[in-house]
């Protein structure tokens, strides 16, 4: 519901506009090339004259002027840096083929109350800019691991190779090394037996009991809840002393069922809170009419409830599973060599023989995460779906 | 109805009363409750809350000086260090039996490595001392054997030691118990040795040295104690005892053996000084500085792990402050709390934004917005690291990129990793969606309207946010700075990364002391201080937030 009626502007105040952000991105061609001052200069100048040109003659013909536009980048592009030139220049091109009209046609208006001052639109932008900054701040590091992750050579920095978009700046080689070199298959290993083990553990016993805590009469309820909380408010590295001290106690330090426990331990709060969660929404008069048709307890609970508060049961068992997968510093300490998981050998990675195999396992971690991400998403949908359909 | 109208409490259908009734069945409900929650109580109170008392209980158990030297510290107990004088000859033959049990079970070089935490050069001390302490045997078992072969052979002395008549067995618990303390753990089995009761008084401290001998032949290396020959130590307590004791009443084993020997070492061998032995071996058994710290750390529990992480120590006169050079503790308290501050605020700064333009945004475009903020919160935790590791490197992509733009040189790079700087932007970014996500929660409940109605009246769009807006959501940025500064304050594996020297935080000490020092009192100590911390956020996160408002995703 657009409030504000969109204005054409005028050419100036476009290519004014453009200008500026010319003139910006100048200045890093600038110094690239030696002097900043002049990439100010000839950056705001010539996107101003381009800019005007378009929006004073061309607004019939917008579709027209872009790609024209685009066009004109991608060719100086080439005929500056090549290839990398090429895909700088596009990207360049479509930016201010956008920038022009959107300003010229008044569009930018459109989102906001019609009564703001120039000086509130400006900053509405801004902060739009500003936010959006934050935003690419937050993904860059996953968004640089990956094409770095397909480097030829072994350095952690874009090759002048890769810039060039050469296809022998590229290679498979780190991912190769990841799934033949024996450290890390045995890693991975070790992370595939512990993590689904704990997991379970996890799950069976943490499922039971949020069923028991969602009772309507729990003695001790808060204090219950406050020890089964615990393991994910103590910092890791307290758990991990203390796991340590203690497992190394009762000889369970450096054995695989110590680790176990240590991981299951540290994702029972996540199946707690996500199944208590599921089960606030849960109708009682469900189960007392599954009892009143006559089905015993069992039954009810595999037939009325699992099926209602599995959503929940799983992304809780998938919160576990990740804490487990992506755990490092307690089974650093409770495990020894033989339980070398994936994120362990990552740390020894990082901290010593820094190998850019890290990266590809960065990569390949990055994609389960996205999976993973997908099927707790698509899975809280559909438990918000069957609530919806529960008289509640 | 009409039986509210009968006198009486009213009944069940089964006639019993109703309130016993419904108690039962609220009983009854409590109960299943409980059964089913016990399972995983006892699961986390087993593999979780255990662990965590273990180590709140090391950081101020210290039996390890009572369980190597039992006797040594009993009689040291008289002992008043602020005379200046070591102490007398009684504590050097208590030291002498102890510290040769203890070497011969390999414990004294624990104990010197305990002691060294608090007294510079005990750990050496012990290790040289431990060496020597056959010696003293030595001298008296070649002067024995050189007069009669007997002295030589297990089955003489063990037919001598086990005597006839009454044996003493509460003895060689009693020395069972002090080896189970020095090797920490239940030693089963039978030591088939007893000495008897006329012996023990005739030569105390041949006894003495005899069942420990006895004890660990038997325990430890699983031998038959008639079969092995004695510890040289047994020499020394015979050679003490032959001085003085009285042997015409003594008609039992080996009885002329004995006089002879009386005899023989009388004539050959200067009499036993404990104290001149151990001043041979190292001048600094007679410092009555070693014998303080001895005496200071003697008690079974002590406050000085935690005295140690806040950089005092506990000296024999008193509480006092460590020397400048050796206080580091409180430093790194205070970087922990000063970086974990700094991240909180960066976070604030950086996520308050991010929280308001998803609040604002239409549904589908701040969905969209949400998976940037998501995919990096789902990311694993070493991959994100490692993603500053490459970025924020010499040869890394940032530095690349500003020496590419000009803006740096290429010889005078920025150095941005194993410094605070690095340890602080990585952990920013890795705990920015903590801070987004509340603030997000609470500003979505803010109503537009309120800063719309505020700018109808007259509000610059300052006021109108700053006293309109802000205060609304205080409490999102409550619970996300809490939320943020509880997790930075005890984060391990990030500083240990990117951030060198200067840039870690008390876990990564904490961890250092478990894993390389081995000083596991200290380390337990810092432990429970950095909990009692996170505990009393936790505490008024609760207050402020509520446990069940605990939320993911």
């Amino acid at each position: 519901m657009a409030l504000t009626i969109a204005k054409p502007t005028s050419a100036i105040f476009a290519a004014g506009v453009a200008a500026v952000f010319g003139a910006f991105f100048g200045i890093f061609a600038g110094t690239a090339q030696g002097s900043g001052l002049l990439g100010f200069v000839a950056g705001g100048a010539v996107i101003f004259a381009l800019s005007w040109v378009l929006a004073s003659f061309m607004r019939e013909q917008q579709k027209a002027a872009r790609w024209g536009l685009a066009v004109i980048f991608i060719v100086a592009g080439f005929l500056f840096a090549g290839l990398p030139g090429v895909v700088t220049g596009a990207i360049f091109g479509v930016f201010f083929g956008w920038l022009i009209f959107f300003v010229a046609s008044g569009r930018y208006r459109t989102g906001i109350p019609p009564y703001a001052t120039p000086r509130q639109v400006l900053w509405h932008y801004a902060f739009r800019i500003i936010a959006g900054l934050i935003l690419v701040f937050l993904i860059t590091p996953i968004l640089v691991v990956m094409p770095l992750s397909f480097n030829a050579e072994d350095f952690f920095t874009f090759t002048p190779e890769m810039l060039a978009f050469d296809p022998e700046g590229y290679s498979l080689k780190h991912y190769r090394d990841f799934f033949t070199n024996s450290d890390w298959q045995g890693a991975l290993w070790n992370s595939v037996r512990i993590a689904p083990v704990s997991t379970i553990l996890a799950v069976g016993f943490g499922t039971l009991a949020a069923i028991g805590l969602s009772q309507p009469h729990v003695p001790f309820r808060q204090a219950i809840m406050a020890i089964l909380i615990s393991p994910m408010i103590v910092p890791l590295i307290i758990s991990a002393a203390g796991m340590y001290f203690f497992y190394s106690r009762i000889g369970l330090q450096g054995t695989y069922l110590g680790v176990v426990l240590a991981h299951a331990a540290l994702g029972i709060p996540f199946v707690i809170i996500t199944v208590t969660a599921t089960l606030v929404g849960f109708d009682r008069s469900l189960t007392r009419a599954a009892a009143n048709m006559g089905a015993d307890p069992v039954t009810t609970f595999f037939r009325v409830q699992m099926p209602l508060i599995l959503p929940g049961v799983i992304s809780g068992g998938l919160f576990a599973f990740i804490t487990s997968f992506d755990e490092v510093v307690v089974v650093l300490f409770v495990g020894s060599a033989g339980q070398k998981t994936l994120p362990w050998q990552m740390f020894i990675g990082l901290r010593e023989q820094i190998s850019p195999t890290i990266l590809a396992v960065a990569t390949i971690l990055v994609g389960i995460s996205i999976c993973l991400l997908a099927t707790v998403e698509l899975l809280r949908r559909r438990s918000e779906r069957l609530r919806g359909m529960s008289p509640s | 109805m009409s039986d509210t109208t009968q006198n009486g409490p009213m009944l069940a259908a089964d006639g019993t009363p109703l309130k016993r009734s419904l108690n039962r069945a609220l009983r009854r409900q409590k109960l299943r409750a409980l059964m089913l929650i016990a399972p995983l109580l006892i699961f986390v109170l087993v593999t979780f809350i255990a662990p965590i008392a273990d180590m709140l209980f090391r950081s101020v158990e210290n039996q390890i000086v009572s369980d190597t030297l039992p006797t040594a510290t009993e009689v040291l107990e008289d002992w008043d260090h602020t005379t200046g004088a070591p102490p007398g000859e009684e504590v050097y033959q208590a030291l002498y039996y102890d510290l040769y049990l203890a070497a011969e079970a390999r414990a004294h070089t624990r104990l010197g490595t305990r002691l060294n935490y608090e007294y510079t050069g005990v750990s050496s001390l012990f290790r040289s001392t431990g060496r020597g302490l056959e010696d003293l045997g030595e001298e008296y078992q070649d002067i024995l054997e050189d007069a009669d072969d007997r002295w030589g052979e297990g089955a003489f002395w063990y037919e001598l030691m086990t005597g006839t008549g009454d044996t003493d067995a509460r003895l060689v618990r009693e020395h069972r118990a002090r080896l189970q303390a020095l090797e920490n753990a239940r030693l089963t089995g039978d030591v088939g040795f007893a000495p008897s009761v006329e012996i023990k008084e005739l030569l105390p401290q041949t006894t003495f040295a005899y069942t420990d001998f006895a004890v660990f032949t038997a325990l430890m290396d699983e031998d038959v104690v008639a079969e092995e020959d004695p510890w040289e130590g047994v020499y020394a307590g015979l050679a003490q005892d032959l001085e003085t004791a009285d042997l015409s009443g003594y008609d039992g084993p080996g009885a002329e053996a004995l006089v002879a020997a009386q005899q023989t070492l009388a004539e050959q061998a200067e009499p036993i000084n404990y104290t001149a032995f151990f001043e041979s071996e190292d001048k600094d058994w007679v410092s009555p500085d070693i014998w303080a710290t001895i005496q200071t750390y003697s008690s079974t529990y002590t406050g000085g792990y935690f005295l140690n992480a806040v950089d005092m120590q506990l000296t024999p006169d008193g509480i006092e402050m460590r020397p400048d050079g050796q206080r580091l503790y409180m430093v790194l308290f205070q970087r922990t709390l000063f970086m974990s501050l700094t991240i909180t605020l960066s976070c604030i700064l950086l996520g308050y934004p991010v929280a308001w333009l998803l609040a604002n945004l239409p549904a589908s475009k701040a969905n969209l917005l949400m998976i940037l903020v998501l995919l990096p919160f789902w990311t694993s935790l070493l991959v994100r690291t490692s993603a500053w590791k490459v970025m924020l490197q010499q040869q890394g992509v940032i530095n690349d990129v500003l020496v590419w733009l000009g803006l740096v040189d290429d010889a005078a790079r920025l150095v941005m990793i194993n410094n605070q700087f690095g340890t602080i932007v990585a952990m920013t970014h890795i705990l920015l969606p903590f801070m987004i996500l509340p603030l997000y929660s609470v500003m979505q409940g803010i109503p537009p309207s309120y800063l719309r109605a505020a700018k109808s009246l007259g509000a610059t769009n300052w006021t109108a946010f700053w006293r309109v807006y802000f205060p609304q959501s205080v409490p999102g940025i409550g619970a996300g700075s809490i939320l943020v500064f509880i997790l930075a304050i005890g984060y391990y594996i990030t500083p240990e990364i990117v951030g060198g020297r200067t840039g870690t935080f008390i876990s990564n000490r904490i961890a250092y002391h478990i894993s390389t020092s081995l000083n596991w009192g200290l380390a337990a100590a810092l432990g429970a201080i950095l909990l009692a911390v996170v505990l009393l956020l936790y505490w008024a996160y609760d207050r402020i937030v509520g446990i069940d408002n605990v939320k993911l995703g």
